[in-house]
């Protein structure tokens, strides 16, 4: 088996904040995060995905196929959005860097084809970064 | 379902490879130009990650600003502009980026939410980097 991971970009806006809380509780937990106004980032997504190598092509995936999928699923849909405002997952859900690596696990799960679905790894910042490896990953130690 | 949440921190420190028990010249030969009497340092980069379910109210695994408060009081303000060779947790052990990955691992242990403390991971250069996610992967507990 073989791990194949491609990054892409997306730039979205977002703020945190929690309706069934008051002001000021959502203040004292989100702090400058809760700005209403929103505030954005350069995110990067990394998607890894697992499989066979194919004996005639010698792929995995083919790349150009993962990366479509990337853009239809995941990056065109953020990309230049408000993720509050009009990603609908996240109209209940706050868009933190975990959700928005689960979300993005969602969106992409079993729309690969050939290979399955290993890691979804998101970048807000080059210094803070998401990791999920699916809903069946619920113990402790080394989450592969 | 759980998620890793992975933050990186810095640290300057500097640190002499010498190990006790070896003579002057093994010393010389096993650790080359790191055992220069005088030290030297590195700009350090850690990683930090964290896992566990995300909270259905926060959408977080753990708020960020009280992990860097953990993180900062009990390793970065600790390391930072020090010697690591005087601290008297490398007092028995070299402070090589290995065992210094392994303290910090201990260090954070004690300090983290039980159990949120998946892996450290070290840059000592952007070229050399060491990881510790403690013993029980290896069926150690």
């Amino acid at each position: 088996m073989i791990l194949l991971t491609r990054r892409a970009d997306f730039s979205a806006a977002h703020y945190y904040w929690n309706d069934a809380w008051s002001d000021a509780e959502n203040q004292r937990v989100f702090g400058k995060c809760a700005n209403r106004n929103g505030h954005g980032h350069n995110y990067t997504i990394e998607v890894t995905v697992a499989g066979e190598v194919d004996a005639q092509t010698g792929f995995v995936v083919d790349l150009k196929e993962l990366k479509d999928v990337m853009h239809r699923e995941v990056v065109d849909v953020y990309d230049h959005r408000h993720l509050n405002l009009e990603i609908p997952e996240f109209r209940n859900r706050v868009p933190t860097v975990e959700n928005i690596a689960v979300s993005a696990w969602q969106r992409l799960d079993g729309r690969i084809r050939g290979a399955r679905l290993h890691r979804i790894r998101i970048y807000e910042t080059p210094d803070l970064f998401a990791d999920f490896y699916g809903s069946a990953d619920r113990d402790t130690g080394s989450a592969a | 379902m759980h998620v890793s949440l992975t933050r990186a921190y810095r640290f300057s420190a500097s640190h002499r490879l010498d190990c006790a028990s070896l003579s002057e010249d093994a010393n010389r030969r096993v650790y080359g130009k790191c055992n220069n009497p005088h030290g030297h340092g590195h700009n350090y980069r850690v990683e930090v990650t964290v896992r566990g379910a995300i909270d259905d109210a926060t959408g977080m695994v753990m708020n960020m600003a009280d992990l860097d408060a953990m993180v900062q009081g009990s390793v970065v303000e600790r390391f930072h502009l020090a010697n690591l060779n005087v601290d008297p947790l490398f007092a028995r052990e070299v402070p090589t980026t290995e065992n210094l990955c392994r303290t910090i691992y201990t260090l954070l242990s004690h300090t983290l939410p039980a159990r949120s403390l998946d892996r450290v991971r070290i840059e000592e250069t952007e070229n050399n980097f060491f990881e510790y996610a403690g013993e029980s992967e290896h069926g150690e507990a």
